[in-house]
């Protein structure tokens, strides 16, 4: 089992590019979550800007991750960032805004008329109006989003290892050059676990977050 | 007190202007229920929606106890205006506490308070507060989601109250209880309220007066009575339904159509009970009582005409009694069941007052009528689209 | 009056930044660089495309009646399970599929249409069998109710009806895969990845650019080839964008 023999070898390395990789996908879709969340709910207001900017985003989207790297490498060159760090998660942060505002936009939307003219009615301002009944009732789908990047950009960033920037990718595009199975098993799956479970905790803090009278 | 003042509601649509509310003009004076009522599309609901600007008016103005509310914030015009809709509209993320007492916090009550308030208001709805306060909005029936709808719309006390079609959604047998309810709490609360139905039988049950409207138009505004009496023109006269002398009924209370009554005691002969069902003209029967002036059956003219002995030996016992304060509808359908033209009416210790007869019924129901055929112009309370 | 405003400052924008970036392109001579590659362009570009179609073909071929095959009663007890497998396996990167497939077969073409098969066939496996269930039930009853056979059904109603689902789910299939492609180069599969990551490892802007862009443009121009194929395809009846 010479797999079993490297993963008990290099177990601190695999933690350590783990915690790298959490970090990466964390920062980067943490700032999407502060930028795309505000976003969708500022294009509620506006139908047209609505359809823009969620054609934009669903653009940048379709363009392959290594594209998207090779097309910033040369622009952030210019301030010496080319490689590494800062264009990975320009590029996670970028992915993630399709996923959170649309569903920030349609959750927002979805809300039943009749809740929001029954908060008119009650005399709520449009702040409040958002704070106490829209935005409690979309969270759940707007965490759905959040989630959906987070998976999406495990694998991003599992990519973004080819770009200097870190994380288990590193196993593996180390394993793809040195053909060497046993580091790029190890990385193809400590980078699959890491993505289901990310998956699965992000689906029990959704629960946890939904309101109480909401969930299904 | 609600005025409303040449309010008139114009929608921008792509093939043209719609004037959605004309001209309305309109008061309801304090502590009464006024029901706006109409087809869909008669602008009733967008008249409605105006006073509290969810739909905001073109021109016009709206007094709220005297007070011109077009210069006031609509935030704070909105939170001294209870408002339900027919969607009930509970915010399924908060419990039947914090949804009740959503007003209250917003106007910045402290928590002790609010809570108190609704505990008090789920007991003035007819709900458990021990049951009821923690719950979700989804766990209830849609005739407690309303209860509650009502209650939320009354936390801050305020003094008017508007309601959009409020039982549109909710069962009719659940629905009788509920207006039944709310009715009563209303003789307490004496709120203004405006009310959308498209109901008649509704309006008719609630309603101290009610408004009529067509094509964006106050046609009629009338109390229920004078409106099903004297229907201004061929709509409203069609819209209330051929059957509206009979709607009536509902309207008048045993006490205006009470006649006096004859009686015998059981220990008058039946020759006496014959000579005084030939003086009042009884045709079939005369009403017995006993010493307390209760009655308690009937001595037939056949019987009387044919026998000799006492009225004690010889009467048939009672089928049904009415109260002065039941409505005529009840009276007619008792009337039908027992397959009888008169009934007699006793107060709350079943003491005899009087009785009502088929033939009162039909006369107090036709006389306005007859009035209305006399005076070319009928007395209406209230100026109609001045 | 706002949203009037709202374009015009679009568009302004964004003929400022196109001649912005046309000023600097012609300063670095960038569309000079670019052509250097203009060959291996063209070969990378078929040999891209010719991945895309095999593996995605090869996909849709696996993927509906194996979706059909699950949403069948006689499946119903398995079929729960599977897609619960299915749902997890699409949270596993395709870096990590492509190269667990290395490890499985090697190096070269194979290996990799083989790991894109796999990576766009789960979306088309699941949309096919909630479309297929997700068909009205009256439909169905309406259909035997008229003597349809199982099969007839299959094809005259349920597949129809399902259809916009299922193009739904070959439609984020196909994006899976040409986010992929690129990275067929890696285990050996060659394609315009070939430019970016040789571009990246040498250091070379306008080999990287030349790969970079055409497999974005590659990506956006399949995703409006599939939507339009679906805008054709499904019938009128039953197709959202037509109405």
């Amino acid at each position: 089992m010479e797999l079993l023999d490297f993963l008990n070898d290099n177990l601190d390395l695999i933690l350590q590019l783990t915690a790298e990789h959490i970090s990466l996908v964390a920062v980067a879709v943490g700032l999407a979550t502060v930028t795309g969340v505000p976003i969708g709910i500022a294009i509620t207001q506006n139908e047209r800007a609505a359809r823009i900017v969620l054609y934009v985003a669903s653009i940048i989207i379709t363009i392959p991750s290594i594209a998207l790297f090779g097309l910033m490498i040369p622009l952030l060159s210019t301030i010496g960032q080319g490689i590494g760090y800062l264009p990975a998660v320009i590029a996670v942060l970028l992915y993630s805004q399709l996923p959170i505002i649309r569903n920030t936009y349609t959750a927002i939307n979805n809300v039943n008329p009749a809740l929001r003219e029954a908060a008119r009615g009650v005399g709520m301002s449009p702040l409040q109006r958002l704070r106490m009944v829209e935005v409690p009732l979309a969270i759940p789908v707007i965490m759905a989003g959040v989630r959906t990047a987070v998976v999406m950009n495990i694998g991003v960033m599992a990519i973004a290892a080819y770009i200097g920037a870190g994380g288990l990718g590193v196993l593996i595009s180390r394993g793809i050059s040195q053909s060497d199975p046993r580091q790029l098993i190890a990385g193809a799956i400590a980078v699959s676990i890491l993505a289901v479970i990310a998956d699965y905790a992000l689906l029990w803090l959704q629960r946890r977050l939904t309101p109480k009278g909401v969930s299904a | 007190m609600i005025k409303i003042d040449n309010l008139t509601k114009i929608f921008e649509t792509p093939n043209g202007p719609v004037t959605a509310a004309d001209h309305i003009n309109m008061e309801v004076p304090e502590g009464e229920i006024c029901v706006l009522l109409g087809p869909s599309g008669c602008g009733k609901t967008t008249t409605l929606k105006m006073i509290n600007r969810i739909i905001p008016p073109s021109s016009g103005r709206v007094f709220i106890n005297g007070e011109d509310t077009t210069g006031l914030n609509t935030v704070e015009l909105r939170r001294n205006i209870g408002y339900v809709i027919q969607q009930i509209g509970l915010f399924p993320n908060m419990t039947i506490e914090e949804n009740i007492a959503v007003v209250p916090k917003l106007l910045g009550w402290d928590s002790n308070r609010y809570k108190a308030r609704a505990k008090e208001l789920l007991e003035l709805v007819a709900l458990d507060p021990s049951v009821f306060l923690k719950r979700y909005p989804r766990e209830l029936s849609g005739g407690q989601q309303q209860r509650v709808g009502v209650a939320r719309a009354l936390a801050a006390d305020p003094p008017v109250m508007l309601m959009d079609e409020p039982f549109g959604a909710i069962d009719p047998i659940n629905r009788e209880v509920i207006q039944d309810e709310f009715l009563k709490m209303q003789q307490e609360l004496r709120k203004t309220i405006m009310f959308v139905s498209h109901d008649i039988d509704e309006a008719v049950k609630m309603a101290n007066r009610i408004a009529i409207f067509r094509g964006g138009r106050l046609v009629q505004y009338d109390t229920p009575d004078d409106l099903l009496a004297h229907p201004k023109d061929d709509f409203v006269e069609s819209f209330v339904g051929d059957d509206r002398a009979l709607k009536r009924l509902r309207l008048v209370q045993v006490s205006q159509v009470m006649e006096p009554v004859a009686v015998v005691k059981p220990s008058d002969s039946l020759q006496t009970a014959l000579a005084r069902i030939e003086e009042h003209g009884y045709s079939r029967a005369i009403l017995m009582v006993n010493e307390k002036h209760q009655p308690i059956g009937y001595v037939s003219r056949s019987v009387a005409q044919t026998t000799k002995g006492l009225c004690g030996d010889h009467y048939f016992g009672l089928k049904a009694t009415t109260s002065p304060s039941d409505d005529l509808r009840k009276v007619a359908s008792l009337m039908f069941n027992h397959d009888t033209t008169w009934l007699p009416c006793t107060d709350e210790q079943g003491v005899l007052v009087g009785r009502v007869t088929q033939q009162g019924i039909t006369h107090y129901l036709g006389a306005t009528y007859q009035r209305d055929a006399l005076n070319a112009q009928s007395p209406h309370l209230h100026q109609v689209n001045a | 009056m706002k949203k009037l405003r709202l374009t015009r400052y679009g568009y302004g924008i964004g003929l400022v930044l196109m001649f912005t970036l046309g000023i600097l392109a012609e300063q670095y001579d960038v569309v000079d660089e670019l052509f250097f590659y203009q060959e291996d362009v063209v070969y990378l570009t078929v040999q891209h495309i010719e991945l895309v179609l095999i593996s995605g073909g090869i996909a849709i071929l696996i993927g509906v009646p194996l979706g059909t095959l699950l949403s069948r009663p006689r499946f119903a007890r398995i079929a729960e399970t599977a897609m619960q497998s299915l749902n997890i396996g699409t949270t596993i990167p395709t870096l990590a599929i492509l190269a667990l497939s290395m490890s499985l077969l090697g190096i070269g073409m194979l290996p990799a249409v083989f790991g894109l098969c796999i990576a766009s066939l789960l979306p088309i496996v699941r949309n096919t069998y909630t479309g297929l269930l997700e068909v009205p039930d009256h439909l169905k009853e309406a259909a035997s109710g008229i003597g349809m056979t199982a099969q007839q059904m299959l094809y005259r109603i349920e597949l129809p009806n399902a259809l916009y689902v299922i193009f739904a789910g070959i439609r984020t299939a196909l994006a899976i895969n040409v986010g992929t492609v690129p990275l067929a180069f890696l285990i050996g599969g060659g394609g315009l990845g070939e430019l970016i990551f040789t571009g990246i490892d040498l250091d070379e802007p306008f080999m990287m650019l030349a790969g970079a862009i055409p497999t974005a443009m590659l990506a956006i121009l399949a995703d409006i080839v599939i939507a339009v194929l679906a805008f054709l395809i499904v019938p009128k009846g039953v197709n959202p964008l037509r109405t």
